[in-house]
C-alpha cells in the first residue's frame, strides 16, 4: 500500500461529497446529479466516474472486480484495479459472486447481483436526451416535465432508417415510471438485468460529472413502441464454443483456418467459471 | 360569416413586455413608439383582443417590429405573456385561462389542439431528424406509441403539401425553403389540430414559391375548415387569405374589421399608406 495517498486515494472531504451526491441519486432513482468530479491520475473517458464512486465507497473489507467489456483483464481494467489495490490495499477478484463491489465498463455480469453488491458502472454520455437536445438547460426542463418525446423520437427514426431498433448499446430505458435514463453503453441484452436488480447499481460520468442510481429491486423498462416492442440481442441456437453456455451475451469471431464464425461468451470470468464447474463435475 | 358560433379562440387584453419597466413608463405616455428610452423596456404586444371563429383565417398585418412574432409566440407558449388570457374552445370548455395552465398542460395544448408554421423553419423542424420523423415528433408528442400508425399519418400529410412520398426519410436541411414550409406546415396539421398559427410563412421565399405555398394553405384551409391566424408584414398575403384582418403599429391593434373592407376603406392614417403602397 503506498502510504504518499490517502486511503482510496481521495481525502475524506471529497469522498464525503462523492457519497452525499450518490445518497441523493440513489433517492431519486434514474435523476442526473451533478458533482464536482475530481482530477484523477487516469485520463478521463477511461472511467474517471466509476473510478470515484468505487473510490468513494470502499472499504477495507471489499472485495474489488474491475470488468472492461466482460474482461477482468484487459489494460484498463488492470490499471482501474491497480490504482485501487495500492490505495487501500483491497484485494480484487474475478469472481463476480466474491465481489462486493464490481466497476463495469458496458456490461453487467452474467451472474445474477445480489443485495449485498453494488454494481458502479461507468458512462461516457449520462444525457440520454443529448442527441435530439444540446442544449443542457433545455434537457433539465424536459426531464423535469417527464417529457421524453424526444427519446421516442429517436428511436422512431432508427425504425424508419433501418427497419429496427438499432440501439446497439446504451437503449434508453424509463426508472420507476419517471425518469428517462441511459442505462451506459451495456448491450440491450443487459437492459433486463436492471429491472428489480436485487443490487444496487450506480453510474458514474467523469467528463459530465453526472452520477445515477438504480436503487435494488427499481423498475426499470426499456423503451419501446407499441407495435416495436424491445429485443435483447439475440442468441437463438449460438452457443460459446469454449464453455458451451447458450442464454449469455456471446461474441462472434471468426476462425481464420475454416473461415467460419464461432461463439464465445463476452464475460471471461462467466466462461472460466463454466469451465471449471464443468471439470469438477467430470472428475467427479 | 360563422360569427354567432362560439369562437376557437379568444383573446383577452393580452400584454408582453420585454424588460421591467419603470416609473417613468408605468403609464405608457413617455413612450418612443414602443420603447421606453430611459429603462429600455419594449412593450411589444399592448391589450391585444380578439377572437377567431370556427373555419375563420384571421389575419394579422403590420411594420417590422410591431409585435405580431410576439404574440404568436405568447400564444403558442414560446414566450410567457406580461398579463392577459387566452381561451381555447377545446380545451376545458373553453373555461381556463391558457396562459395560467401549467408546463406540462400548455405543452399538452400546444400538441394536440394547435400547431404552428414558424418563419424561420429552424424554429420549427429538427433539420437533422428525417421529415417523416419530424412529423412523428409531434403525433409522439400528443401520446402516440404506434410506429405504423404514425408514418402513415406522415406518408399521408406529406401527400398532402406536395412532398414527393419517396423523400420522407430526408432531412429538411437537404430540402428547398419552400418545401421546409411545406413539411412544417404538414408537422401542424399532423394531430388535427382546429387552431393552426402561421406566422410569416412565405416571407423570405421566392414570388412563385409563394404562391404555391399560399395556395396550399388556402386549399387545406378549405378542405380542413381550420381555423387560423396568419401574421404577415405582406398585405397581399393577408388579402389573398384572411377573412378578418388586425392591423398593428407598435405593439397596439389600431384598426380591424373585414378585410375587403379594410382595403377598400382604410380608416387609420397607416393603415392608409399600407394600402397605397401595396397598390
Ligand atoms: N426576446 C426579445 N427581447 C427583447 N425585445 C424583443 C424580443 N423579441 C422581440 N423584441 C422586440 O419586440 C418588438 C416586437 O418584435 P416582433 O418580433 O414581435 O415584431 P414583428 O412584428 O414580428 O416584426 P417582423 O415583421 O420584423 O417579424 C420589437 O421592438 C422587438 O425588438
Ligand atoms: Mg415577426
Ligand atoms: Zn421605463
Amino acid at each position: 500500500m503506498n502510504k504518499a495517498y490517502n486511503f482510496a486515494f481521495f481525502d475524506e472531504g471529497s469522498k464525503r461529497e462523492i457519497r452525499r451526491a450518490t445518497l441523493k441519486a440513489i433517492a431519486i432513482p434514474g435523476y442526473q446529479v451533478p458533482f464536482a468530479s475530481r482530477e484523477m491520475p487516469i485520463g478521463r473517458g477511461w472511467g474517471t466516474g466509476g473510478l470515484q464512486l468505487t473510490l468513494s465507497l470502499i472499504g477495507k473489507n471489499d472485495v474489488l472486480k474491475v470488468i472492461d467489456q466482460g474482461s477482468d483483464e484487459s489494460v484498463n481494467a488492470v490499471s482501474i484495479k491497480k490504482l485501487v489495490s495500492d490505495t487501500t490495499g483491497v484485494v480484487a477478484t474475478e469472481h463476480t459472486c466474491d465481489a462486493t463491489l464490481i466497476q463495469s465498463r458496458h456490461r453487467i455480469p452474467e451472474v445474477p447481483l445480489t443485495k449485498e453488491q453494488i454494481l458502479v458502472l461507468q458512462v461516457p454520455i449520462p444525457e440520454p436526451l443529448r442527441f435530439f437536445e444540446p442544449s443542457e438547460h433545455e434537457t433539465k426542463k424536459l426531464h423535469a416535465e417527464k417529457e421524453y418525446s424526444g427519446a421516442w423520437l429517436m428511436l422512431f427514426e432508427q425504425i424508419m432508417n433501418y427497419g429496427t431498433m438499432t440501439t446497439d448499446a446504451d437503449h434508453p430505458v424509463m426508472v420507476q415510471d419517471r425518469y428517462v435514463m441511459a442505462p451506459s453503453p451495456i448491450p440491450r441484452f443487459d437492459n433486463t438485468k436492471m429491472d428489480h436488480c436485487k443490487a444496487l447499481i450506480l453510474l458514474g460520468a467523469g467528463r459530465e460529472k453526472k452520477v445515477y442510481a438504480v436503487p435494488p429491486y427499481t423498475k426499470v423498462v426499456s423503451l419501446a413502441f407499441d407495435d416495436y416492442p424491445f429485443k435483447g440481442e439475440s442468441f437463438e441456437n449460438k452457443h460459446c464454443r469454449l464453455c458451451g453456455a447458450d442464454d449469455v451475451f456471446l461474441d462472434e469471431l471468426i476462425d481464420e483456418e475454416i473461415g467460419e464464425s464461432y461463439y464465445l461468451c463476452n464475460d471471461t470470468s462467466y466462461c472460466l467459471e463454466m469451465i471449471n464447474e464443468k471439470k469438477l463435475a467430470g472428475v467427479k | 360569416m360563422t360569427g354567432y358560433e362560439r369562437p376557437v379562440l379568444s383573446v383577452k387584453h393580452l400584454n408582453k413586455q420585454y424588460g421591467r419597466g419603470c416609473l417613468k413608463c408605468v403609464n405608457k405616455a413617455s413612450l418612443l413608439k414602443n420603447y421606453c428610452p430611459s429603462c429600455g423596456t419594449v412593450y411589444a404586444c399592448q391589450d391585444i383582443s380578439f377572437d377567431v371563429h370556427p373555419g375563420e383565417v384571421v389575419g394579422i398585418v403590420g411594420e417590422s417590429g410591431s409585435g405580431k412574432s410576439t404574440l404568436m409566440k405568447c400564444l403558442y407558449f414560446d414566450q410567457e405573456v406580461t398579463d392577459g388570457e387566452a381561451y381555447i374552445s377545446v380545451y376545458e370548455n373553453g373555461e381556463k385561462n391558457l396562459f395560467q395552465q401549467s408546463a406540462q398542460q400548455k405543452r399538452y395544448i400546444r400538441n394536440n389542439v394547435m400547431g404552428k408554421v414558424y418563419q424561420n423553419p429552424l424554429l420549427g423542424l429538427k433539420m437533422d431528424f428525417s421529415s417523416i420523423g419530424n412529423i412523428a415528433e409531434k403525433l409522439i408528442s400528443a401520446g402516440n406509441r404506434h410506429v405504423k400508425m404514425m408514418e402513415s399519418r406522415g406518408i399521408e400529410l406529406l401527400d398532402k403539401v406536395n412532398i414527393p412520398v419517396h423523400r420522407r426519410k430526408e432531412a429538411p436541411k437537404k430540402f428547398s425553403g419552400g418545401m421546409q414550409q411545406r413539411v412544417q406546415i404538414a408537422k401542424a396539421l399532423s394531430n388535427n389540430p382546429p387552431l393552426l398559427l402561421l406566422d410569416e410563412v412565405t416571407t423570405g421565399l421566392d414570388l412563385s414559391v409563394q404562391a404555391s405555398v399560399l395556395d396550399l394553405i388556402k386549399e387545406l384551409q378549405r378542405e380542413l375548415n381550420i381555423s387560423i391566424v396568419l401574421v404577415s408584414h405582406d398585405l397581399s398575403v393577408i388579402r389573398m387569405l384572411a377573412d378578418r384582418t388586425f392591423v398593428m403599429l407598435e405593439g397596439k391593434v389600431i384598426e380591424e374589421g373585414l378585410t375587403d373592407q379594410i382595403l377598400e376603406d382604410p380608416q387609420a392614417s397607416y393603415t392608409q399608406q399600407l394600402v397605397h403602397s401595396m397598390l
